[in-house]
C-alpha cells in the first residue's frame, strides 16, 4: 500500500513484567491526522517512545515508508523523519528562534568545511528560519530570544523545528494543552497546510473536540491493547468515550440535589491593575460557579487574589459576613478556603512525600501534640480520605509522584478537603486526567455542593462548566462580560462573551 | 527496580558499615576501644556542623558561613571564659546567642531580600570571619577556665564530654525532623516551596528556624572547639562548612532538596573520621587523604543517584 506512510506492526513491550503494549498495529497515511485516543495508562507514550527511537519494542516493527526501523535511536529517526513535538516544550530560552530551531545542526548549516564549520553563521540561521516561519504564516523573529515568546508560539517554533528537519509523521503529544482558542485555530491551520504537502501526523489530546475537529481517523488504546480503528466521521463523543473506557458513562454531569443555601462569598468591584477589574459575583452554599473565558481572561488571577497568593488594589471580598483579605494562604485557609491549582505539580502537591504528608499538610494544626504529630491522628485521617475520594494508592505511604494524574489531584483535593473549607475554589480541576477519573471528579464536585460547600469551577473546557455550573461568570481580557443562569447558557453565548 | 533503589537508600551503611570491616581486618590499631573514641571525639565538631546544614539542604537552601560562625562564637565565648570572671554559664549563654543570632540574620536577609541563600551566606561567611577578628582584635583569646575546657577536653566515666554532646544532639535534631511539625515543613518547602506555600505553610518562618537552627550548632561546634584548643581562635573553622555540606551529601542529603535524615548525615560524618583516621594509622599522607574524601564525595552522589532512578 503506497499511501502509507508509516505501518506499525504487533508490537509488544513490557516494563519489568507489566505489559504496556500487547500486539499494537496500526497504519497511518500521507496527510493523514490520526489521533491516538486512550485513557492515561493506556500505552500511549510508551507507544510514541517507540516511533521516535527512545524504547525498543520487544517484538513488532515499524515501517517507515517500507523501511524497518528497528535498531535507530531517536537521532537516526529523526533524520530518517520522525519528529515529535512534546507536551511539555523543549526549548532553550536564552537561545534566538532560529538559534532553536536549528540547534544541533548548526554544523551542516555552516558552509564552511573541516575544522572551520565548528564557527557559528547566525546570519545564515536567521534566513532560513525566516523563511520557515514565513511559509508556516505565523509572524516570529527568526532573531527573538525564545524567552519573549508566548507559550503557542514556543509550540510554533517547535513545529517549525520538525517542519525544517523534512519530517514526513509528526507526533503531537497536547499541542493544545496551554494554548488560547484563538491560537488553536492557528495551529489547526498549520496542521492543515502539512496535511496538504503529504505530512501524516499523529495527534494525541484528552480534548474531545479537538479530537472531532482535526482528526481524519481514531484509534483506540486502552490498558496497553489495540480497540480498534474508526474513520472519525463515523464516532461521536459518546461512542468515543465508551471506547477507551470500555463502558458507557450515562450521565456525565450529576444533578444538584439540594438547594442552594445561605450566602458564602461575595466579591465586589474586585480589581487587581493590569490582571482584572470590576469583578463582582457571590457564591452560595451547595452553589456551583462557574468561571469561563480564554487563556489570559484573568480567572485564575481571580482566584489567586481570593486564596491570597497575589494581593489585590480594589473593591472587597466577604466570606461569610466578615471581610476577607488574605495576605498568605495561611490565613485563606485558616478563614475557609480552599484552592485546588490548575498548575498541580507546581503549586499542588510534593511529589517526594508520601500520600498521607500531603492529605496532611494544609491541617498539621488538627494532628498534632504539642508541636509533635500525631501520627495516629494522621493515618486514620488520610485512610478515611483515601476511602472517601477513592483514591488509587499502594498505602498511605506511597510517595505522589507514582500515582496517575487523577489519583494525584484527589490527594490534592484531599489535602483541601481535610482543612473543612467552606469555599472551594477548583481551578481546571480535570486537566491532564483521563476521562473515567474526570467523571469521578465531577461526581465528587457535585458531592461537595451538595454537602453544603460553596464551590468556584474555573474550566476552558465548556461542556464541563455547562454540564456542572449553577451559573456562569464570563470573562474577557479581566473584565466581567456576563453572569449566566444555567438556563441561559450554551456554548455559543459564552464563546460570544469570552471573545469580548 | 525496587531492589536497586533500596541499595541506593542503604548503600551508604553498607558503605560504611564495609569500609570499617576492611579497616578492622587490615589495621588491628582501628577496632578498639580508645581508637574509636578517638575518631568519635574528633568528628564531633564535623558532625554537629552537619547536622544543622542538614536542616537547611532539606529545606533547598545552603549555609556557606558555618565555619566564620564557628569562629565568631568561639571568640565571643572565650571572651567571657576567662578564670573566676564569670559563671560557665555565661560564656555558653553568650555563644550559643551569638550564633543563633547570626544563623537568624542568614535567614532574614534570605526570606526578605529573595537573594539565593548561596550568595547570602556567602557574604556572612566574610562578615562572621571580619567579625571574629574585630572582637578579638585579630589575636587568639586563651587563659580559659577549667570548667570550660572540661567542654571538649573532659570525660565522662572514661567517654570524651564531646561526644556525650553529640550523642544528645543527634537525638534532638532526629526527633525535630521526624516527629515535628516544624521537621515536616522543612521536607514539604524543599520538595516544592510554591506548593508548600499554597498548603499554608508559611515558608519564611520554616526558613528562619532552619538557619537559626544551624547557627546555634555552629555556636555549639565553636564552644566545643575554643574549649579543646584551650583558646578562642578567630581564624578557627576555615573550610568547616564544606566537611559539614560534604558529610551531608556523603549521608543522602540531596542538594536539590527536600530529602535527608539525621542518621544519612552522622553516618557521613563518621565516614569522613574513620577515612582519615584510618589512613593517618596506615600512614597516608594527608595529600592522598583529600583526593580520597573527594573520591567519595561524588562516589556517594552516583550511588544516590542509582538508587534514584527507576
Amino acid at each position: 500500500m503506497a499511501d502509507h506512510i508509516l505501518r506499525v506492526r504487533e508490537i509488544s513491550k513490557s516494563f519489568s513484567g507489566v505489559q504496556a503494549l500487547d500486539n499494537i498495529h496500526f497504519d497511518l497515511k500521507k496527510g493523514e491526522v490520526h489521533a491516538l485516543m486512550g485513557e492515561n495508562g493506556a500505552g500511549k507514550s510508551t507507544l510514541m517512545k517507540i516511533l521516535i527511537g527512545l524504547v525498543a519494542p520487544d517484538s513488532g516493527e515499524v515501517l517507515l515508508e517500507g523501511t524497518n526501523l528497528a535498531g535507530n535511536n531517536v537521532n537516526e529517526t529523526l533524520k530518517k523523519g520522525i519528529s515529535m513535538i512534546h507536551q511539555e516544550i523543549l526549548i532553550i530560552p536564552e537561545l534566538t528562534v532560529a538559534q532553536n530551531i536549528f540547534l544541533g545542526r548548526e554544523k551542516e548549516l555552516s558552509g564552511k568545511s573541516g575544522w572551520l564549520s565548528g564557527w557559528l553563521n547566525d546570519s545564515v540561521i536567521n534566513q532560513r528560519a525566516a523563511a520557515l516561519l514565513d511559509r508556516m504564516g505565523v509572524n516570529i523573529a527568526p532573531d527573538a530570544k525564545m524567552k519573549h515568546l508566548s507559550v503557542a508560539q514556543m509550540q510554533m517554533v517547535e513545529i517549525a523545528k520538525a517542519i525544517s528537519n523534512n519530517a514526513k509523521v509528526i507526533i503531537m503529544d497536547e499541542p493544545t494543552s496551554a494554548i488560547s482558542d484563538k491560537e488553536v485555530a492557528t495551529l489547526f491551520q498549520i496542521i492543515r497546510d502539512l496535511k496538504a504537502q503529504g505530512v501524516g501526523i499523529i495527534y494525541i489530546s484528552h480534548k474531545m473536540d479537538e479530537i472531532f475537529r482535526i482528526s481524519d481517523t481514531i484509534t483506540v488504546l486502552r490498558d496497553g491493547k489495540y480497540i480498534g480503528t474508526k474513520p472519525a466521521a463515523e464516532l461521536n463523543h459518546n461512542a468515543l468515550i465508551a471506547m477507551m473506557v470500555g463502558r458507557e458513562i450515562a450521565q456525565m454531569f450529576p444533578e444538584a440535589t439540594q438547594a442552594v443555601g445561605e450566602e458564602v462569598l461575595s466579591v465586589r468591584n474586585l480589581g487587581r491593575a493590569g490582571k482584572f477589574s470590576n469583578i463582582s459575583f457571590t457564591v452560595k452554599s451547595g452553589e456551583i460557579v462557574g468561571l469561563a473565558g480564554l487563556m489570559g481572561a484573568g480567572r485564575t488571577e481571580i482566584a489567586r487574589a481570593i486564596f491570597g497568593l497575589d494581593q489585590w488594589d480594589e473593591g472587597e471580598i466577604t466570606l461569610k459576613t466578615s471581610p476577607l483579605r488574605a495576605r498568605t494562604p495561611r490565613e485563606a485557609i485558616d478563614r475557609g478556603v480552599g484552592y485546588v491549582s490548575e498548575d498541580r505539580k507546581g503549586l499542588g502537591f510534593i511529589p517526594r512525600m508520601s500520600v498521607k504528608d500531603n492529605i496532611t499538610l494544609s491541617s498539621m494544626n488538627n494532628h498534632r501534640k504539642g508541636g509533635f504529630i500525631d501520627k495516629q491522628s494522621e493515618e486514620s485521617a488520610t485512610e478515611k480520605m483515601i476511602a472517601d475520594l477513592k483514591i488509587k494508592t499502594a498505602g498511605t505511604g506511597q510517595h505522589v509522584t507514582y500515582l496517575s494524574g487523577g489519583n494525584q489531584q484527589k490527594v490534592v483535593i484531599g489535602r483541601v478537603l481535610l482543612a473543612s473549607p467552606e469555599l472551594i475554589i477548583l481551578d481546571e480541576p480535570t486537566r491532564g486526567v483521563d476521562v473515567g477519573a474526570k467523571f469521578e471528579i465531577y461526581k465528587l464536585i457535585r458531592s461537595l455542593a451538595d454537602r453544603g460547600m460553596a464551590i468556584i469551577m474555573i474550566s476552558s473546557e465548556l461542556p464541563e462548566i455547562l454540564g456542572l455550573s449553577d451559573r456562569i461568570l464570563v470573562l474577557s481580557k479581566g473584565k466581567q462580560m456576563a453572569l449566566l443562569p444555567k438556563s441561559e447558557a450554551t456554548q455559543e453565548v459564552i464563546m460570544r462573551y469570552a471573545v469580548g | 527496580m525496587n531492589r536497586l533503589s533500596k541499595l541506593g537508600q542503604y548503600g551508604i551503611f553498607l558503605a560504611f558499615a564495609l569500609i570499617c570491616l576492611v579497616l578492622a581486618l587490615s589495621t588491628p590499631k582501628f577496632f578498639t576501644v580508645s581508637n574509636l573514641l578517638i575518631i568519635g571525639n574528633q568528628v564531633s565538631i564535623n558532625a554537629l556542623l552537619a547536622f544543622g546544614v542538614t536542616f537547611v539542604i532539606i529545606t533547598g537552601g545552603i549555609d556557606l558561613s558555618l565555619g566564620s560562625m564557628v569562629a565568631v562564637t568561639g571568640v565571643a565565648a572565650a571572651t567571657f571564659a576567662h578564670p573566676d570572671a564569670y559563671p560557665l554559664v555565661v560564656p555558653l549563654l553568650v555563644g550559643l546567642a551569638a550564633g543563633s543570632a547570626m544563623g537568624a540574620f542568614n535567614g532574614l536577609v534570605i526570606t526578605k531580600s529573595k537573594v539565593p541563600p548561596f550568595i547570602v551566606t556567602l557574604g556572612t561567611m566574610t562578615i562572621g570571619r571580619g567579625l571574629a577578628l574585630i572582637l578579638s582584635k585579630g589575636r587568639p583569646v586563651s587563659n580559659l577556665s577549667d570548667e570550660f575546657n572540661f567542654i571538649g577536653g573532659g570525660n565522662i566515666a572514661g567517654i570524651p564530654f564531646p561526644i556525650i554532646i553529640l550523642i544528645v544532639a543527634f537525638a534532638v535534631c532526629s526527633v525535630v525532623l521526624n516527629k515535628t511539625i516544624l521537621g515536616r515543613y522543612m521536607y514539604a518547602v524543599g520538595g516544592n516551596e510554591p506548593a508548600a506555600r499554597a498548603s499554608g505553610i508559611r515558608v519564611s518562618r520554616v526558613k528562619m528556624w532552619v538557619y537559626t537552627i544551624c547557627g546555634l550548632l555552629s555556636a555549639l561546634g565553636g564552644i566545643l572547639l575554643t574549649s579543646r584548643i584551650t583558646t578562642g581562635q578567630p581564624n578557627a573553622g576555615a573550610g568547616f562548612e564544606l566537611d559539614a555540606i560534604a558529610a551531608a551529601i556523603i549521608g543522602g542529603t540531596s542538594t536539590a532538596g527536600g530529602t535527608g535524615t539525621m542518621t544519612g548525615t552522622l553516618i557521613g560524618a563518621l565516614l569522613i573520621g574513620v577515612i582519615s583516621n584510618s589512613l593517618d594509622l596506615l600512614n597516608v599522607t594527608s595529600y592522598y587523604q583529600q583526593v580520597v574524601m573527594g573520591v567519595i564525595i561524588i562516589g556517594a552522589v552516583v550511588l544516590d543517584g542509582v538508587g534514584k532512578k527507576d
